[in-house]
């Protein structure tokens, strides 16, 4: 079929690649959503007013380059001392990266639900935490998630960029290959392809989610 | 009992409501008119403590709503509210929406939730639609379901905010009847509402809210055939 150099070696040098970028991710978009539901929830309780210390921190997470936010993060950490491994400093930056978009998804979300929608749940005699839980959790989530699926996919292809770290995430891996088997066109097809198979359950998570709701919406 | 006594209360720099005094005893049917803007649904949400107040005080069976001390969560299960819309929570079918309180917040077991439920359901007729999501449903029955949702915690009042004046002219009825069947079985209410047939039938008083002001109580042949006050004349001139 193909005449190719690639080893089953090689391969298995790419599925650890594969390996780390999920590792990353999956730590980051975890960490990041905890905190961007934190950061939301509170955005959403105190109001623009008090909220905008918060609001500048995490717009300037948006607003700067990735690329620049992990080697700044990276000096940072080694004047600090902290002696942070690459993955750690990645991930760190990584999750507040997350945490910013994700804060905005989680207040959009909450201030999806309409007013008199919890109004009433609290004249039931709910505690803010009942109309969290009860309510406003699962109706914003709803809403939010196909954000928040966008999200995750655009981490996961954004996390290459922790290859600047030293860190052999897939895509390093890939280029690793090219430079030694001279075969981009190939291995980068393969990459590709990883990223689309390890994406499409998160990417169907969303579809089947959506289809299981759509009836009570 | 709820007592109302000089109430004040601004969004801003508009002051909404400038010192409401209004007594309701138990089993007592009050309605509420007026314009838009007069601060009728705001009065609504004050007696429950959604929304603070500026000053005076709003007593229910004694308790002080606005007290710091005044455990909120806990008075509101006597007094029951339903809103002009937004009232159902989308994602739980009609069942659910009715247990959710009596589960979460009395704490009652599964099955005495689900007996409460289907008591209160089927008393206004939605004994049919136990299984199926609020968006199925028509406004009518929707607001049905909020009303059965909100008796479910055995409310010792009931305030409804303009419960109608969303719906098709064709369901105003099926929940007007509702509400006829609730006062004729001793509820008491405060009804904000532009029905003025239905406010006639089933008040013992009516009131007249106009910019921020109670400017007229009575009983509703004397409100609405013998009015006193010169805006609430107007006012009922306009709405014939
Ligand atoms: N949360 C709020 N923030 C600021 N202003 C408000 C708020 N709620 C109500 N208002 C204002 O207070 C005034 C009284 O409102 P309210 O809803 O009590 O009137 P209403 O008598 O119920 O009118 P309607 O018949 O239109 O429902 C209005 O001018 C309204 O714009
Ligand atoms: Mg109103």
């Amino acid at each position: 079929m193909f005449n190719t150099a690639l080893s089953w070696s090689d391969l298995a040098f790419l599925a650890q690649g594969a390996g780390m970028t999920l590792a990353v991710t999956a730590v980051s978009v975890a960490a990041g959503t905890v905190l961007g539901i934190l950061f939301g929830v509170i955005r959403f309780q105190v109001g623009p007013y008090w909220a905008a210390p918060l609001t500048f921190v995490l717009d300037v997470f948006r607003s700067v380059p990735l690329l620049i936010q992990l080697v700044l993060g990276n000096a940072l950490q080694a004047i600090m001392k902290l002696g942070w491994a690459p993955f750690t400093t990645s991930c760190v930056v990584l999750s507040l990266y997350t945490a910013a978009y994700c804060t905005e998804i989680v207040r959009g979300g909450i201030d999806s639900v309409p007013t008199n929608t919890r109004r009433a749940a609290r004249s039931l005699g709910m505690s803010w935490f009942q109309d969290m839980r009860y309510i406003v959790a699962p109706l914003a989530v709803r809403v939010s998630l196909p954000s928040w699926i966008g999200l995750t996919l655009g981490v996961m292809k954004d996390s290459a960029l922790v290859l600047w770290l030293g860190l052999i995430e897939l895509l390093r891996a890939s280029q690793i290959l090219v430079t030694r088997l001279q075969e981009p066109l190939f291995i980068l097809l393969i990459c590709g392809a990883i990223y689309f198979i390890i994406s499409l359950p998160i990417a169907r998570l969303g579809g089947y989610l959506e289809k299981r709701w759509s009836p009570n919406d | 009992m709820i007592e109302i006594e000089n109430v004040r209360k601004s969004f801003g720099s508009l002051e909404v409501l400038k010192g409401i005094n209004l007594t309701v005893a138990k089993g007592e049917v009050v309605t509420i008119i007026g314009g838009s803007g007069s601060g009728k649904s705001t009065l609504l949400t004050c007696i429950n403590g959604l929304e603070p107040i500026d000053s005076g005080r709003i007593k229910i069976d004694g308790t002080e709503v606005h007290a710091r001390s005044t455990d909120l969560n806990k008075l509101r299960q006597k007094v029951g509210i339903v809103f002009q819309q937004w009232n159902a929570f989308p994602h739980l079918t009609v069942l659910e929406n009715v247990m959710l309180a009596p589960r979460k917040v009395l704490g009652l077991s599964q099955e005495k939730a689900e007996e409460i439920a289907v008591k209160q359901l089927t008393h206004v007729g939605l004994a049919e639609k136990l299984a199926v999501y609020p968006n199925r449903m028509s406004g009518g029955q929707q607001q049905r379901m909020a009303i059965a949702r909100a008796l479910a915690m055995s409310p010792t009042y009931m305030l409804f905010d303009e419960v109608t004046s969303a719906l098709d002219p064709m369901l105003v009825g099926e929940v007007l009847d509702t509400l006829r069947m609730l006062a004729s079985e001793g509820m008491t209410m405060i009804c904000v509402t532009h029905e003025m047939k239905f406010a006639r039938e089933v008040s013992d008083r009516v009131a007249f809210f106009h910019q921020g002001v109670m400017a007229e109580i009575a009983p509703p042949e004397q409100l609405f055939d013998a009015p006193q006050n010169a805006e609430t004349k107007k006012f009922l001139a306009a709405t014939h």
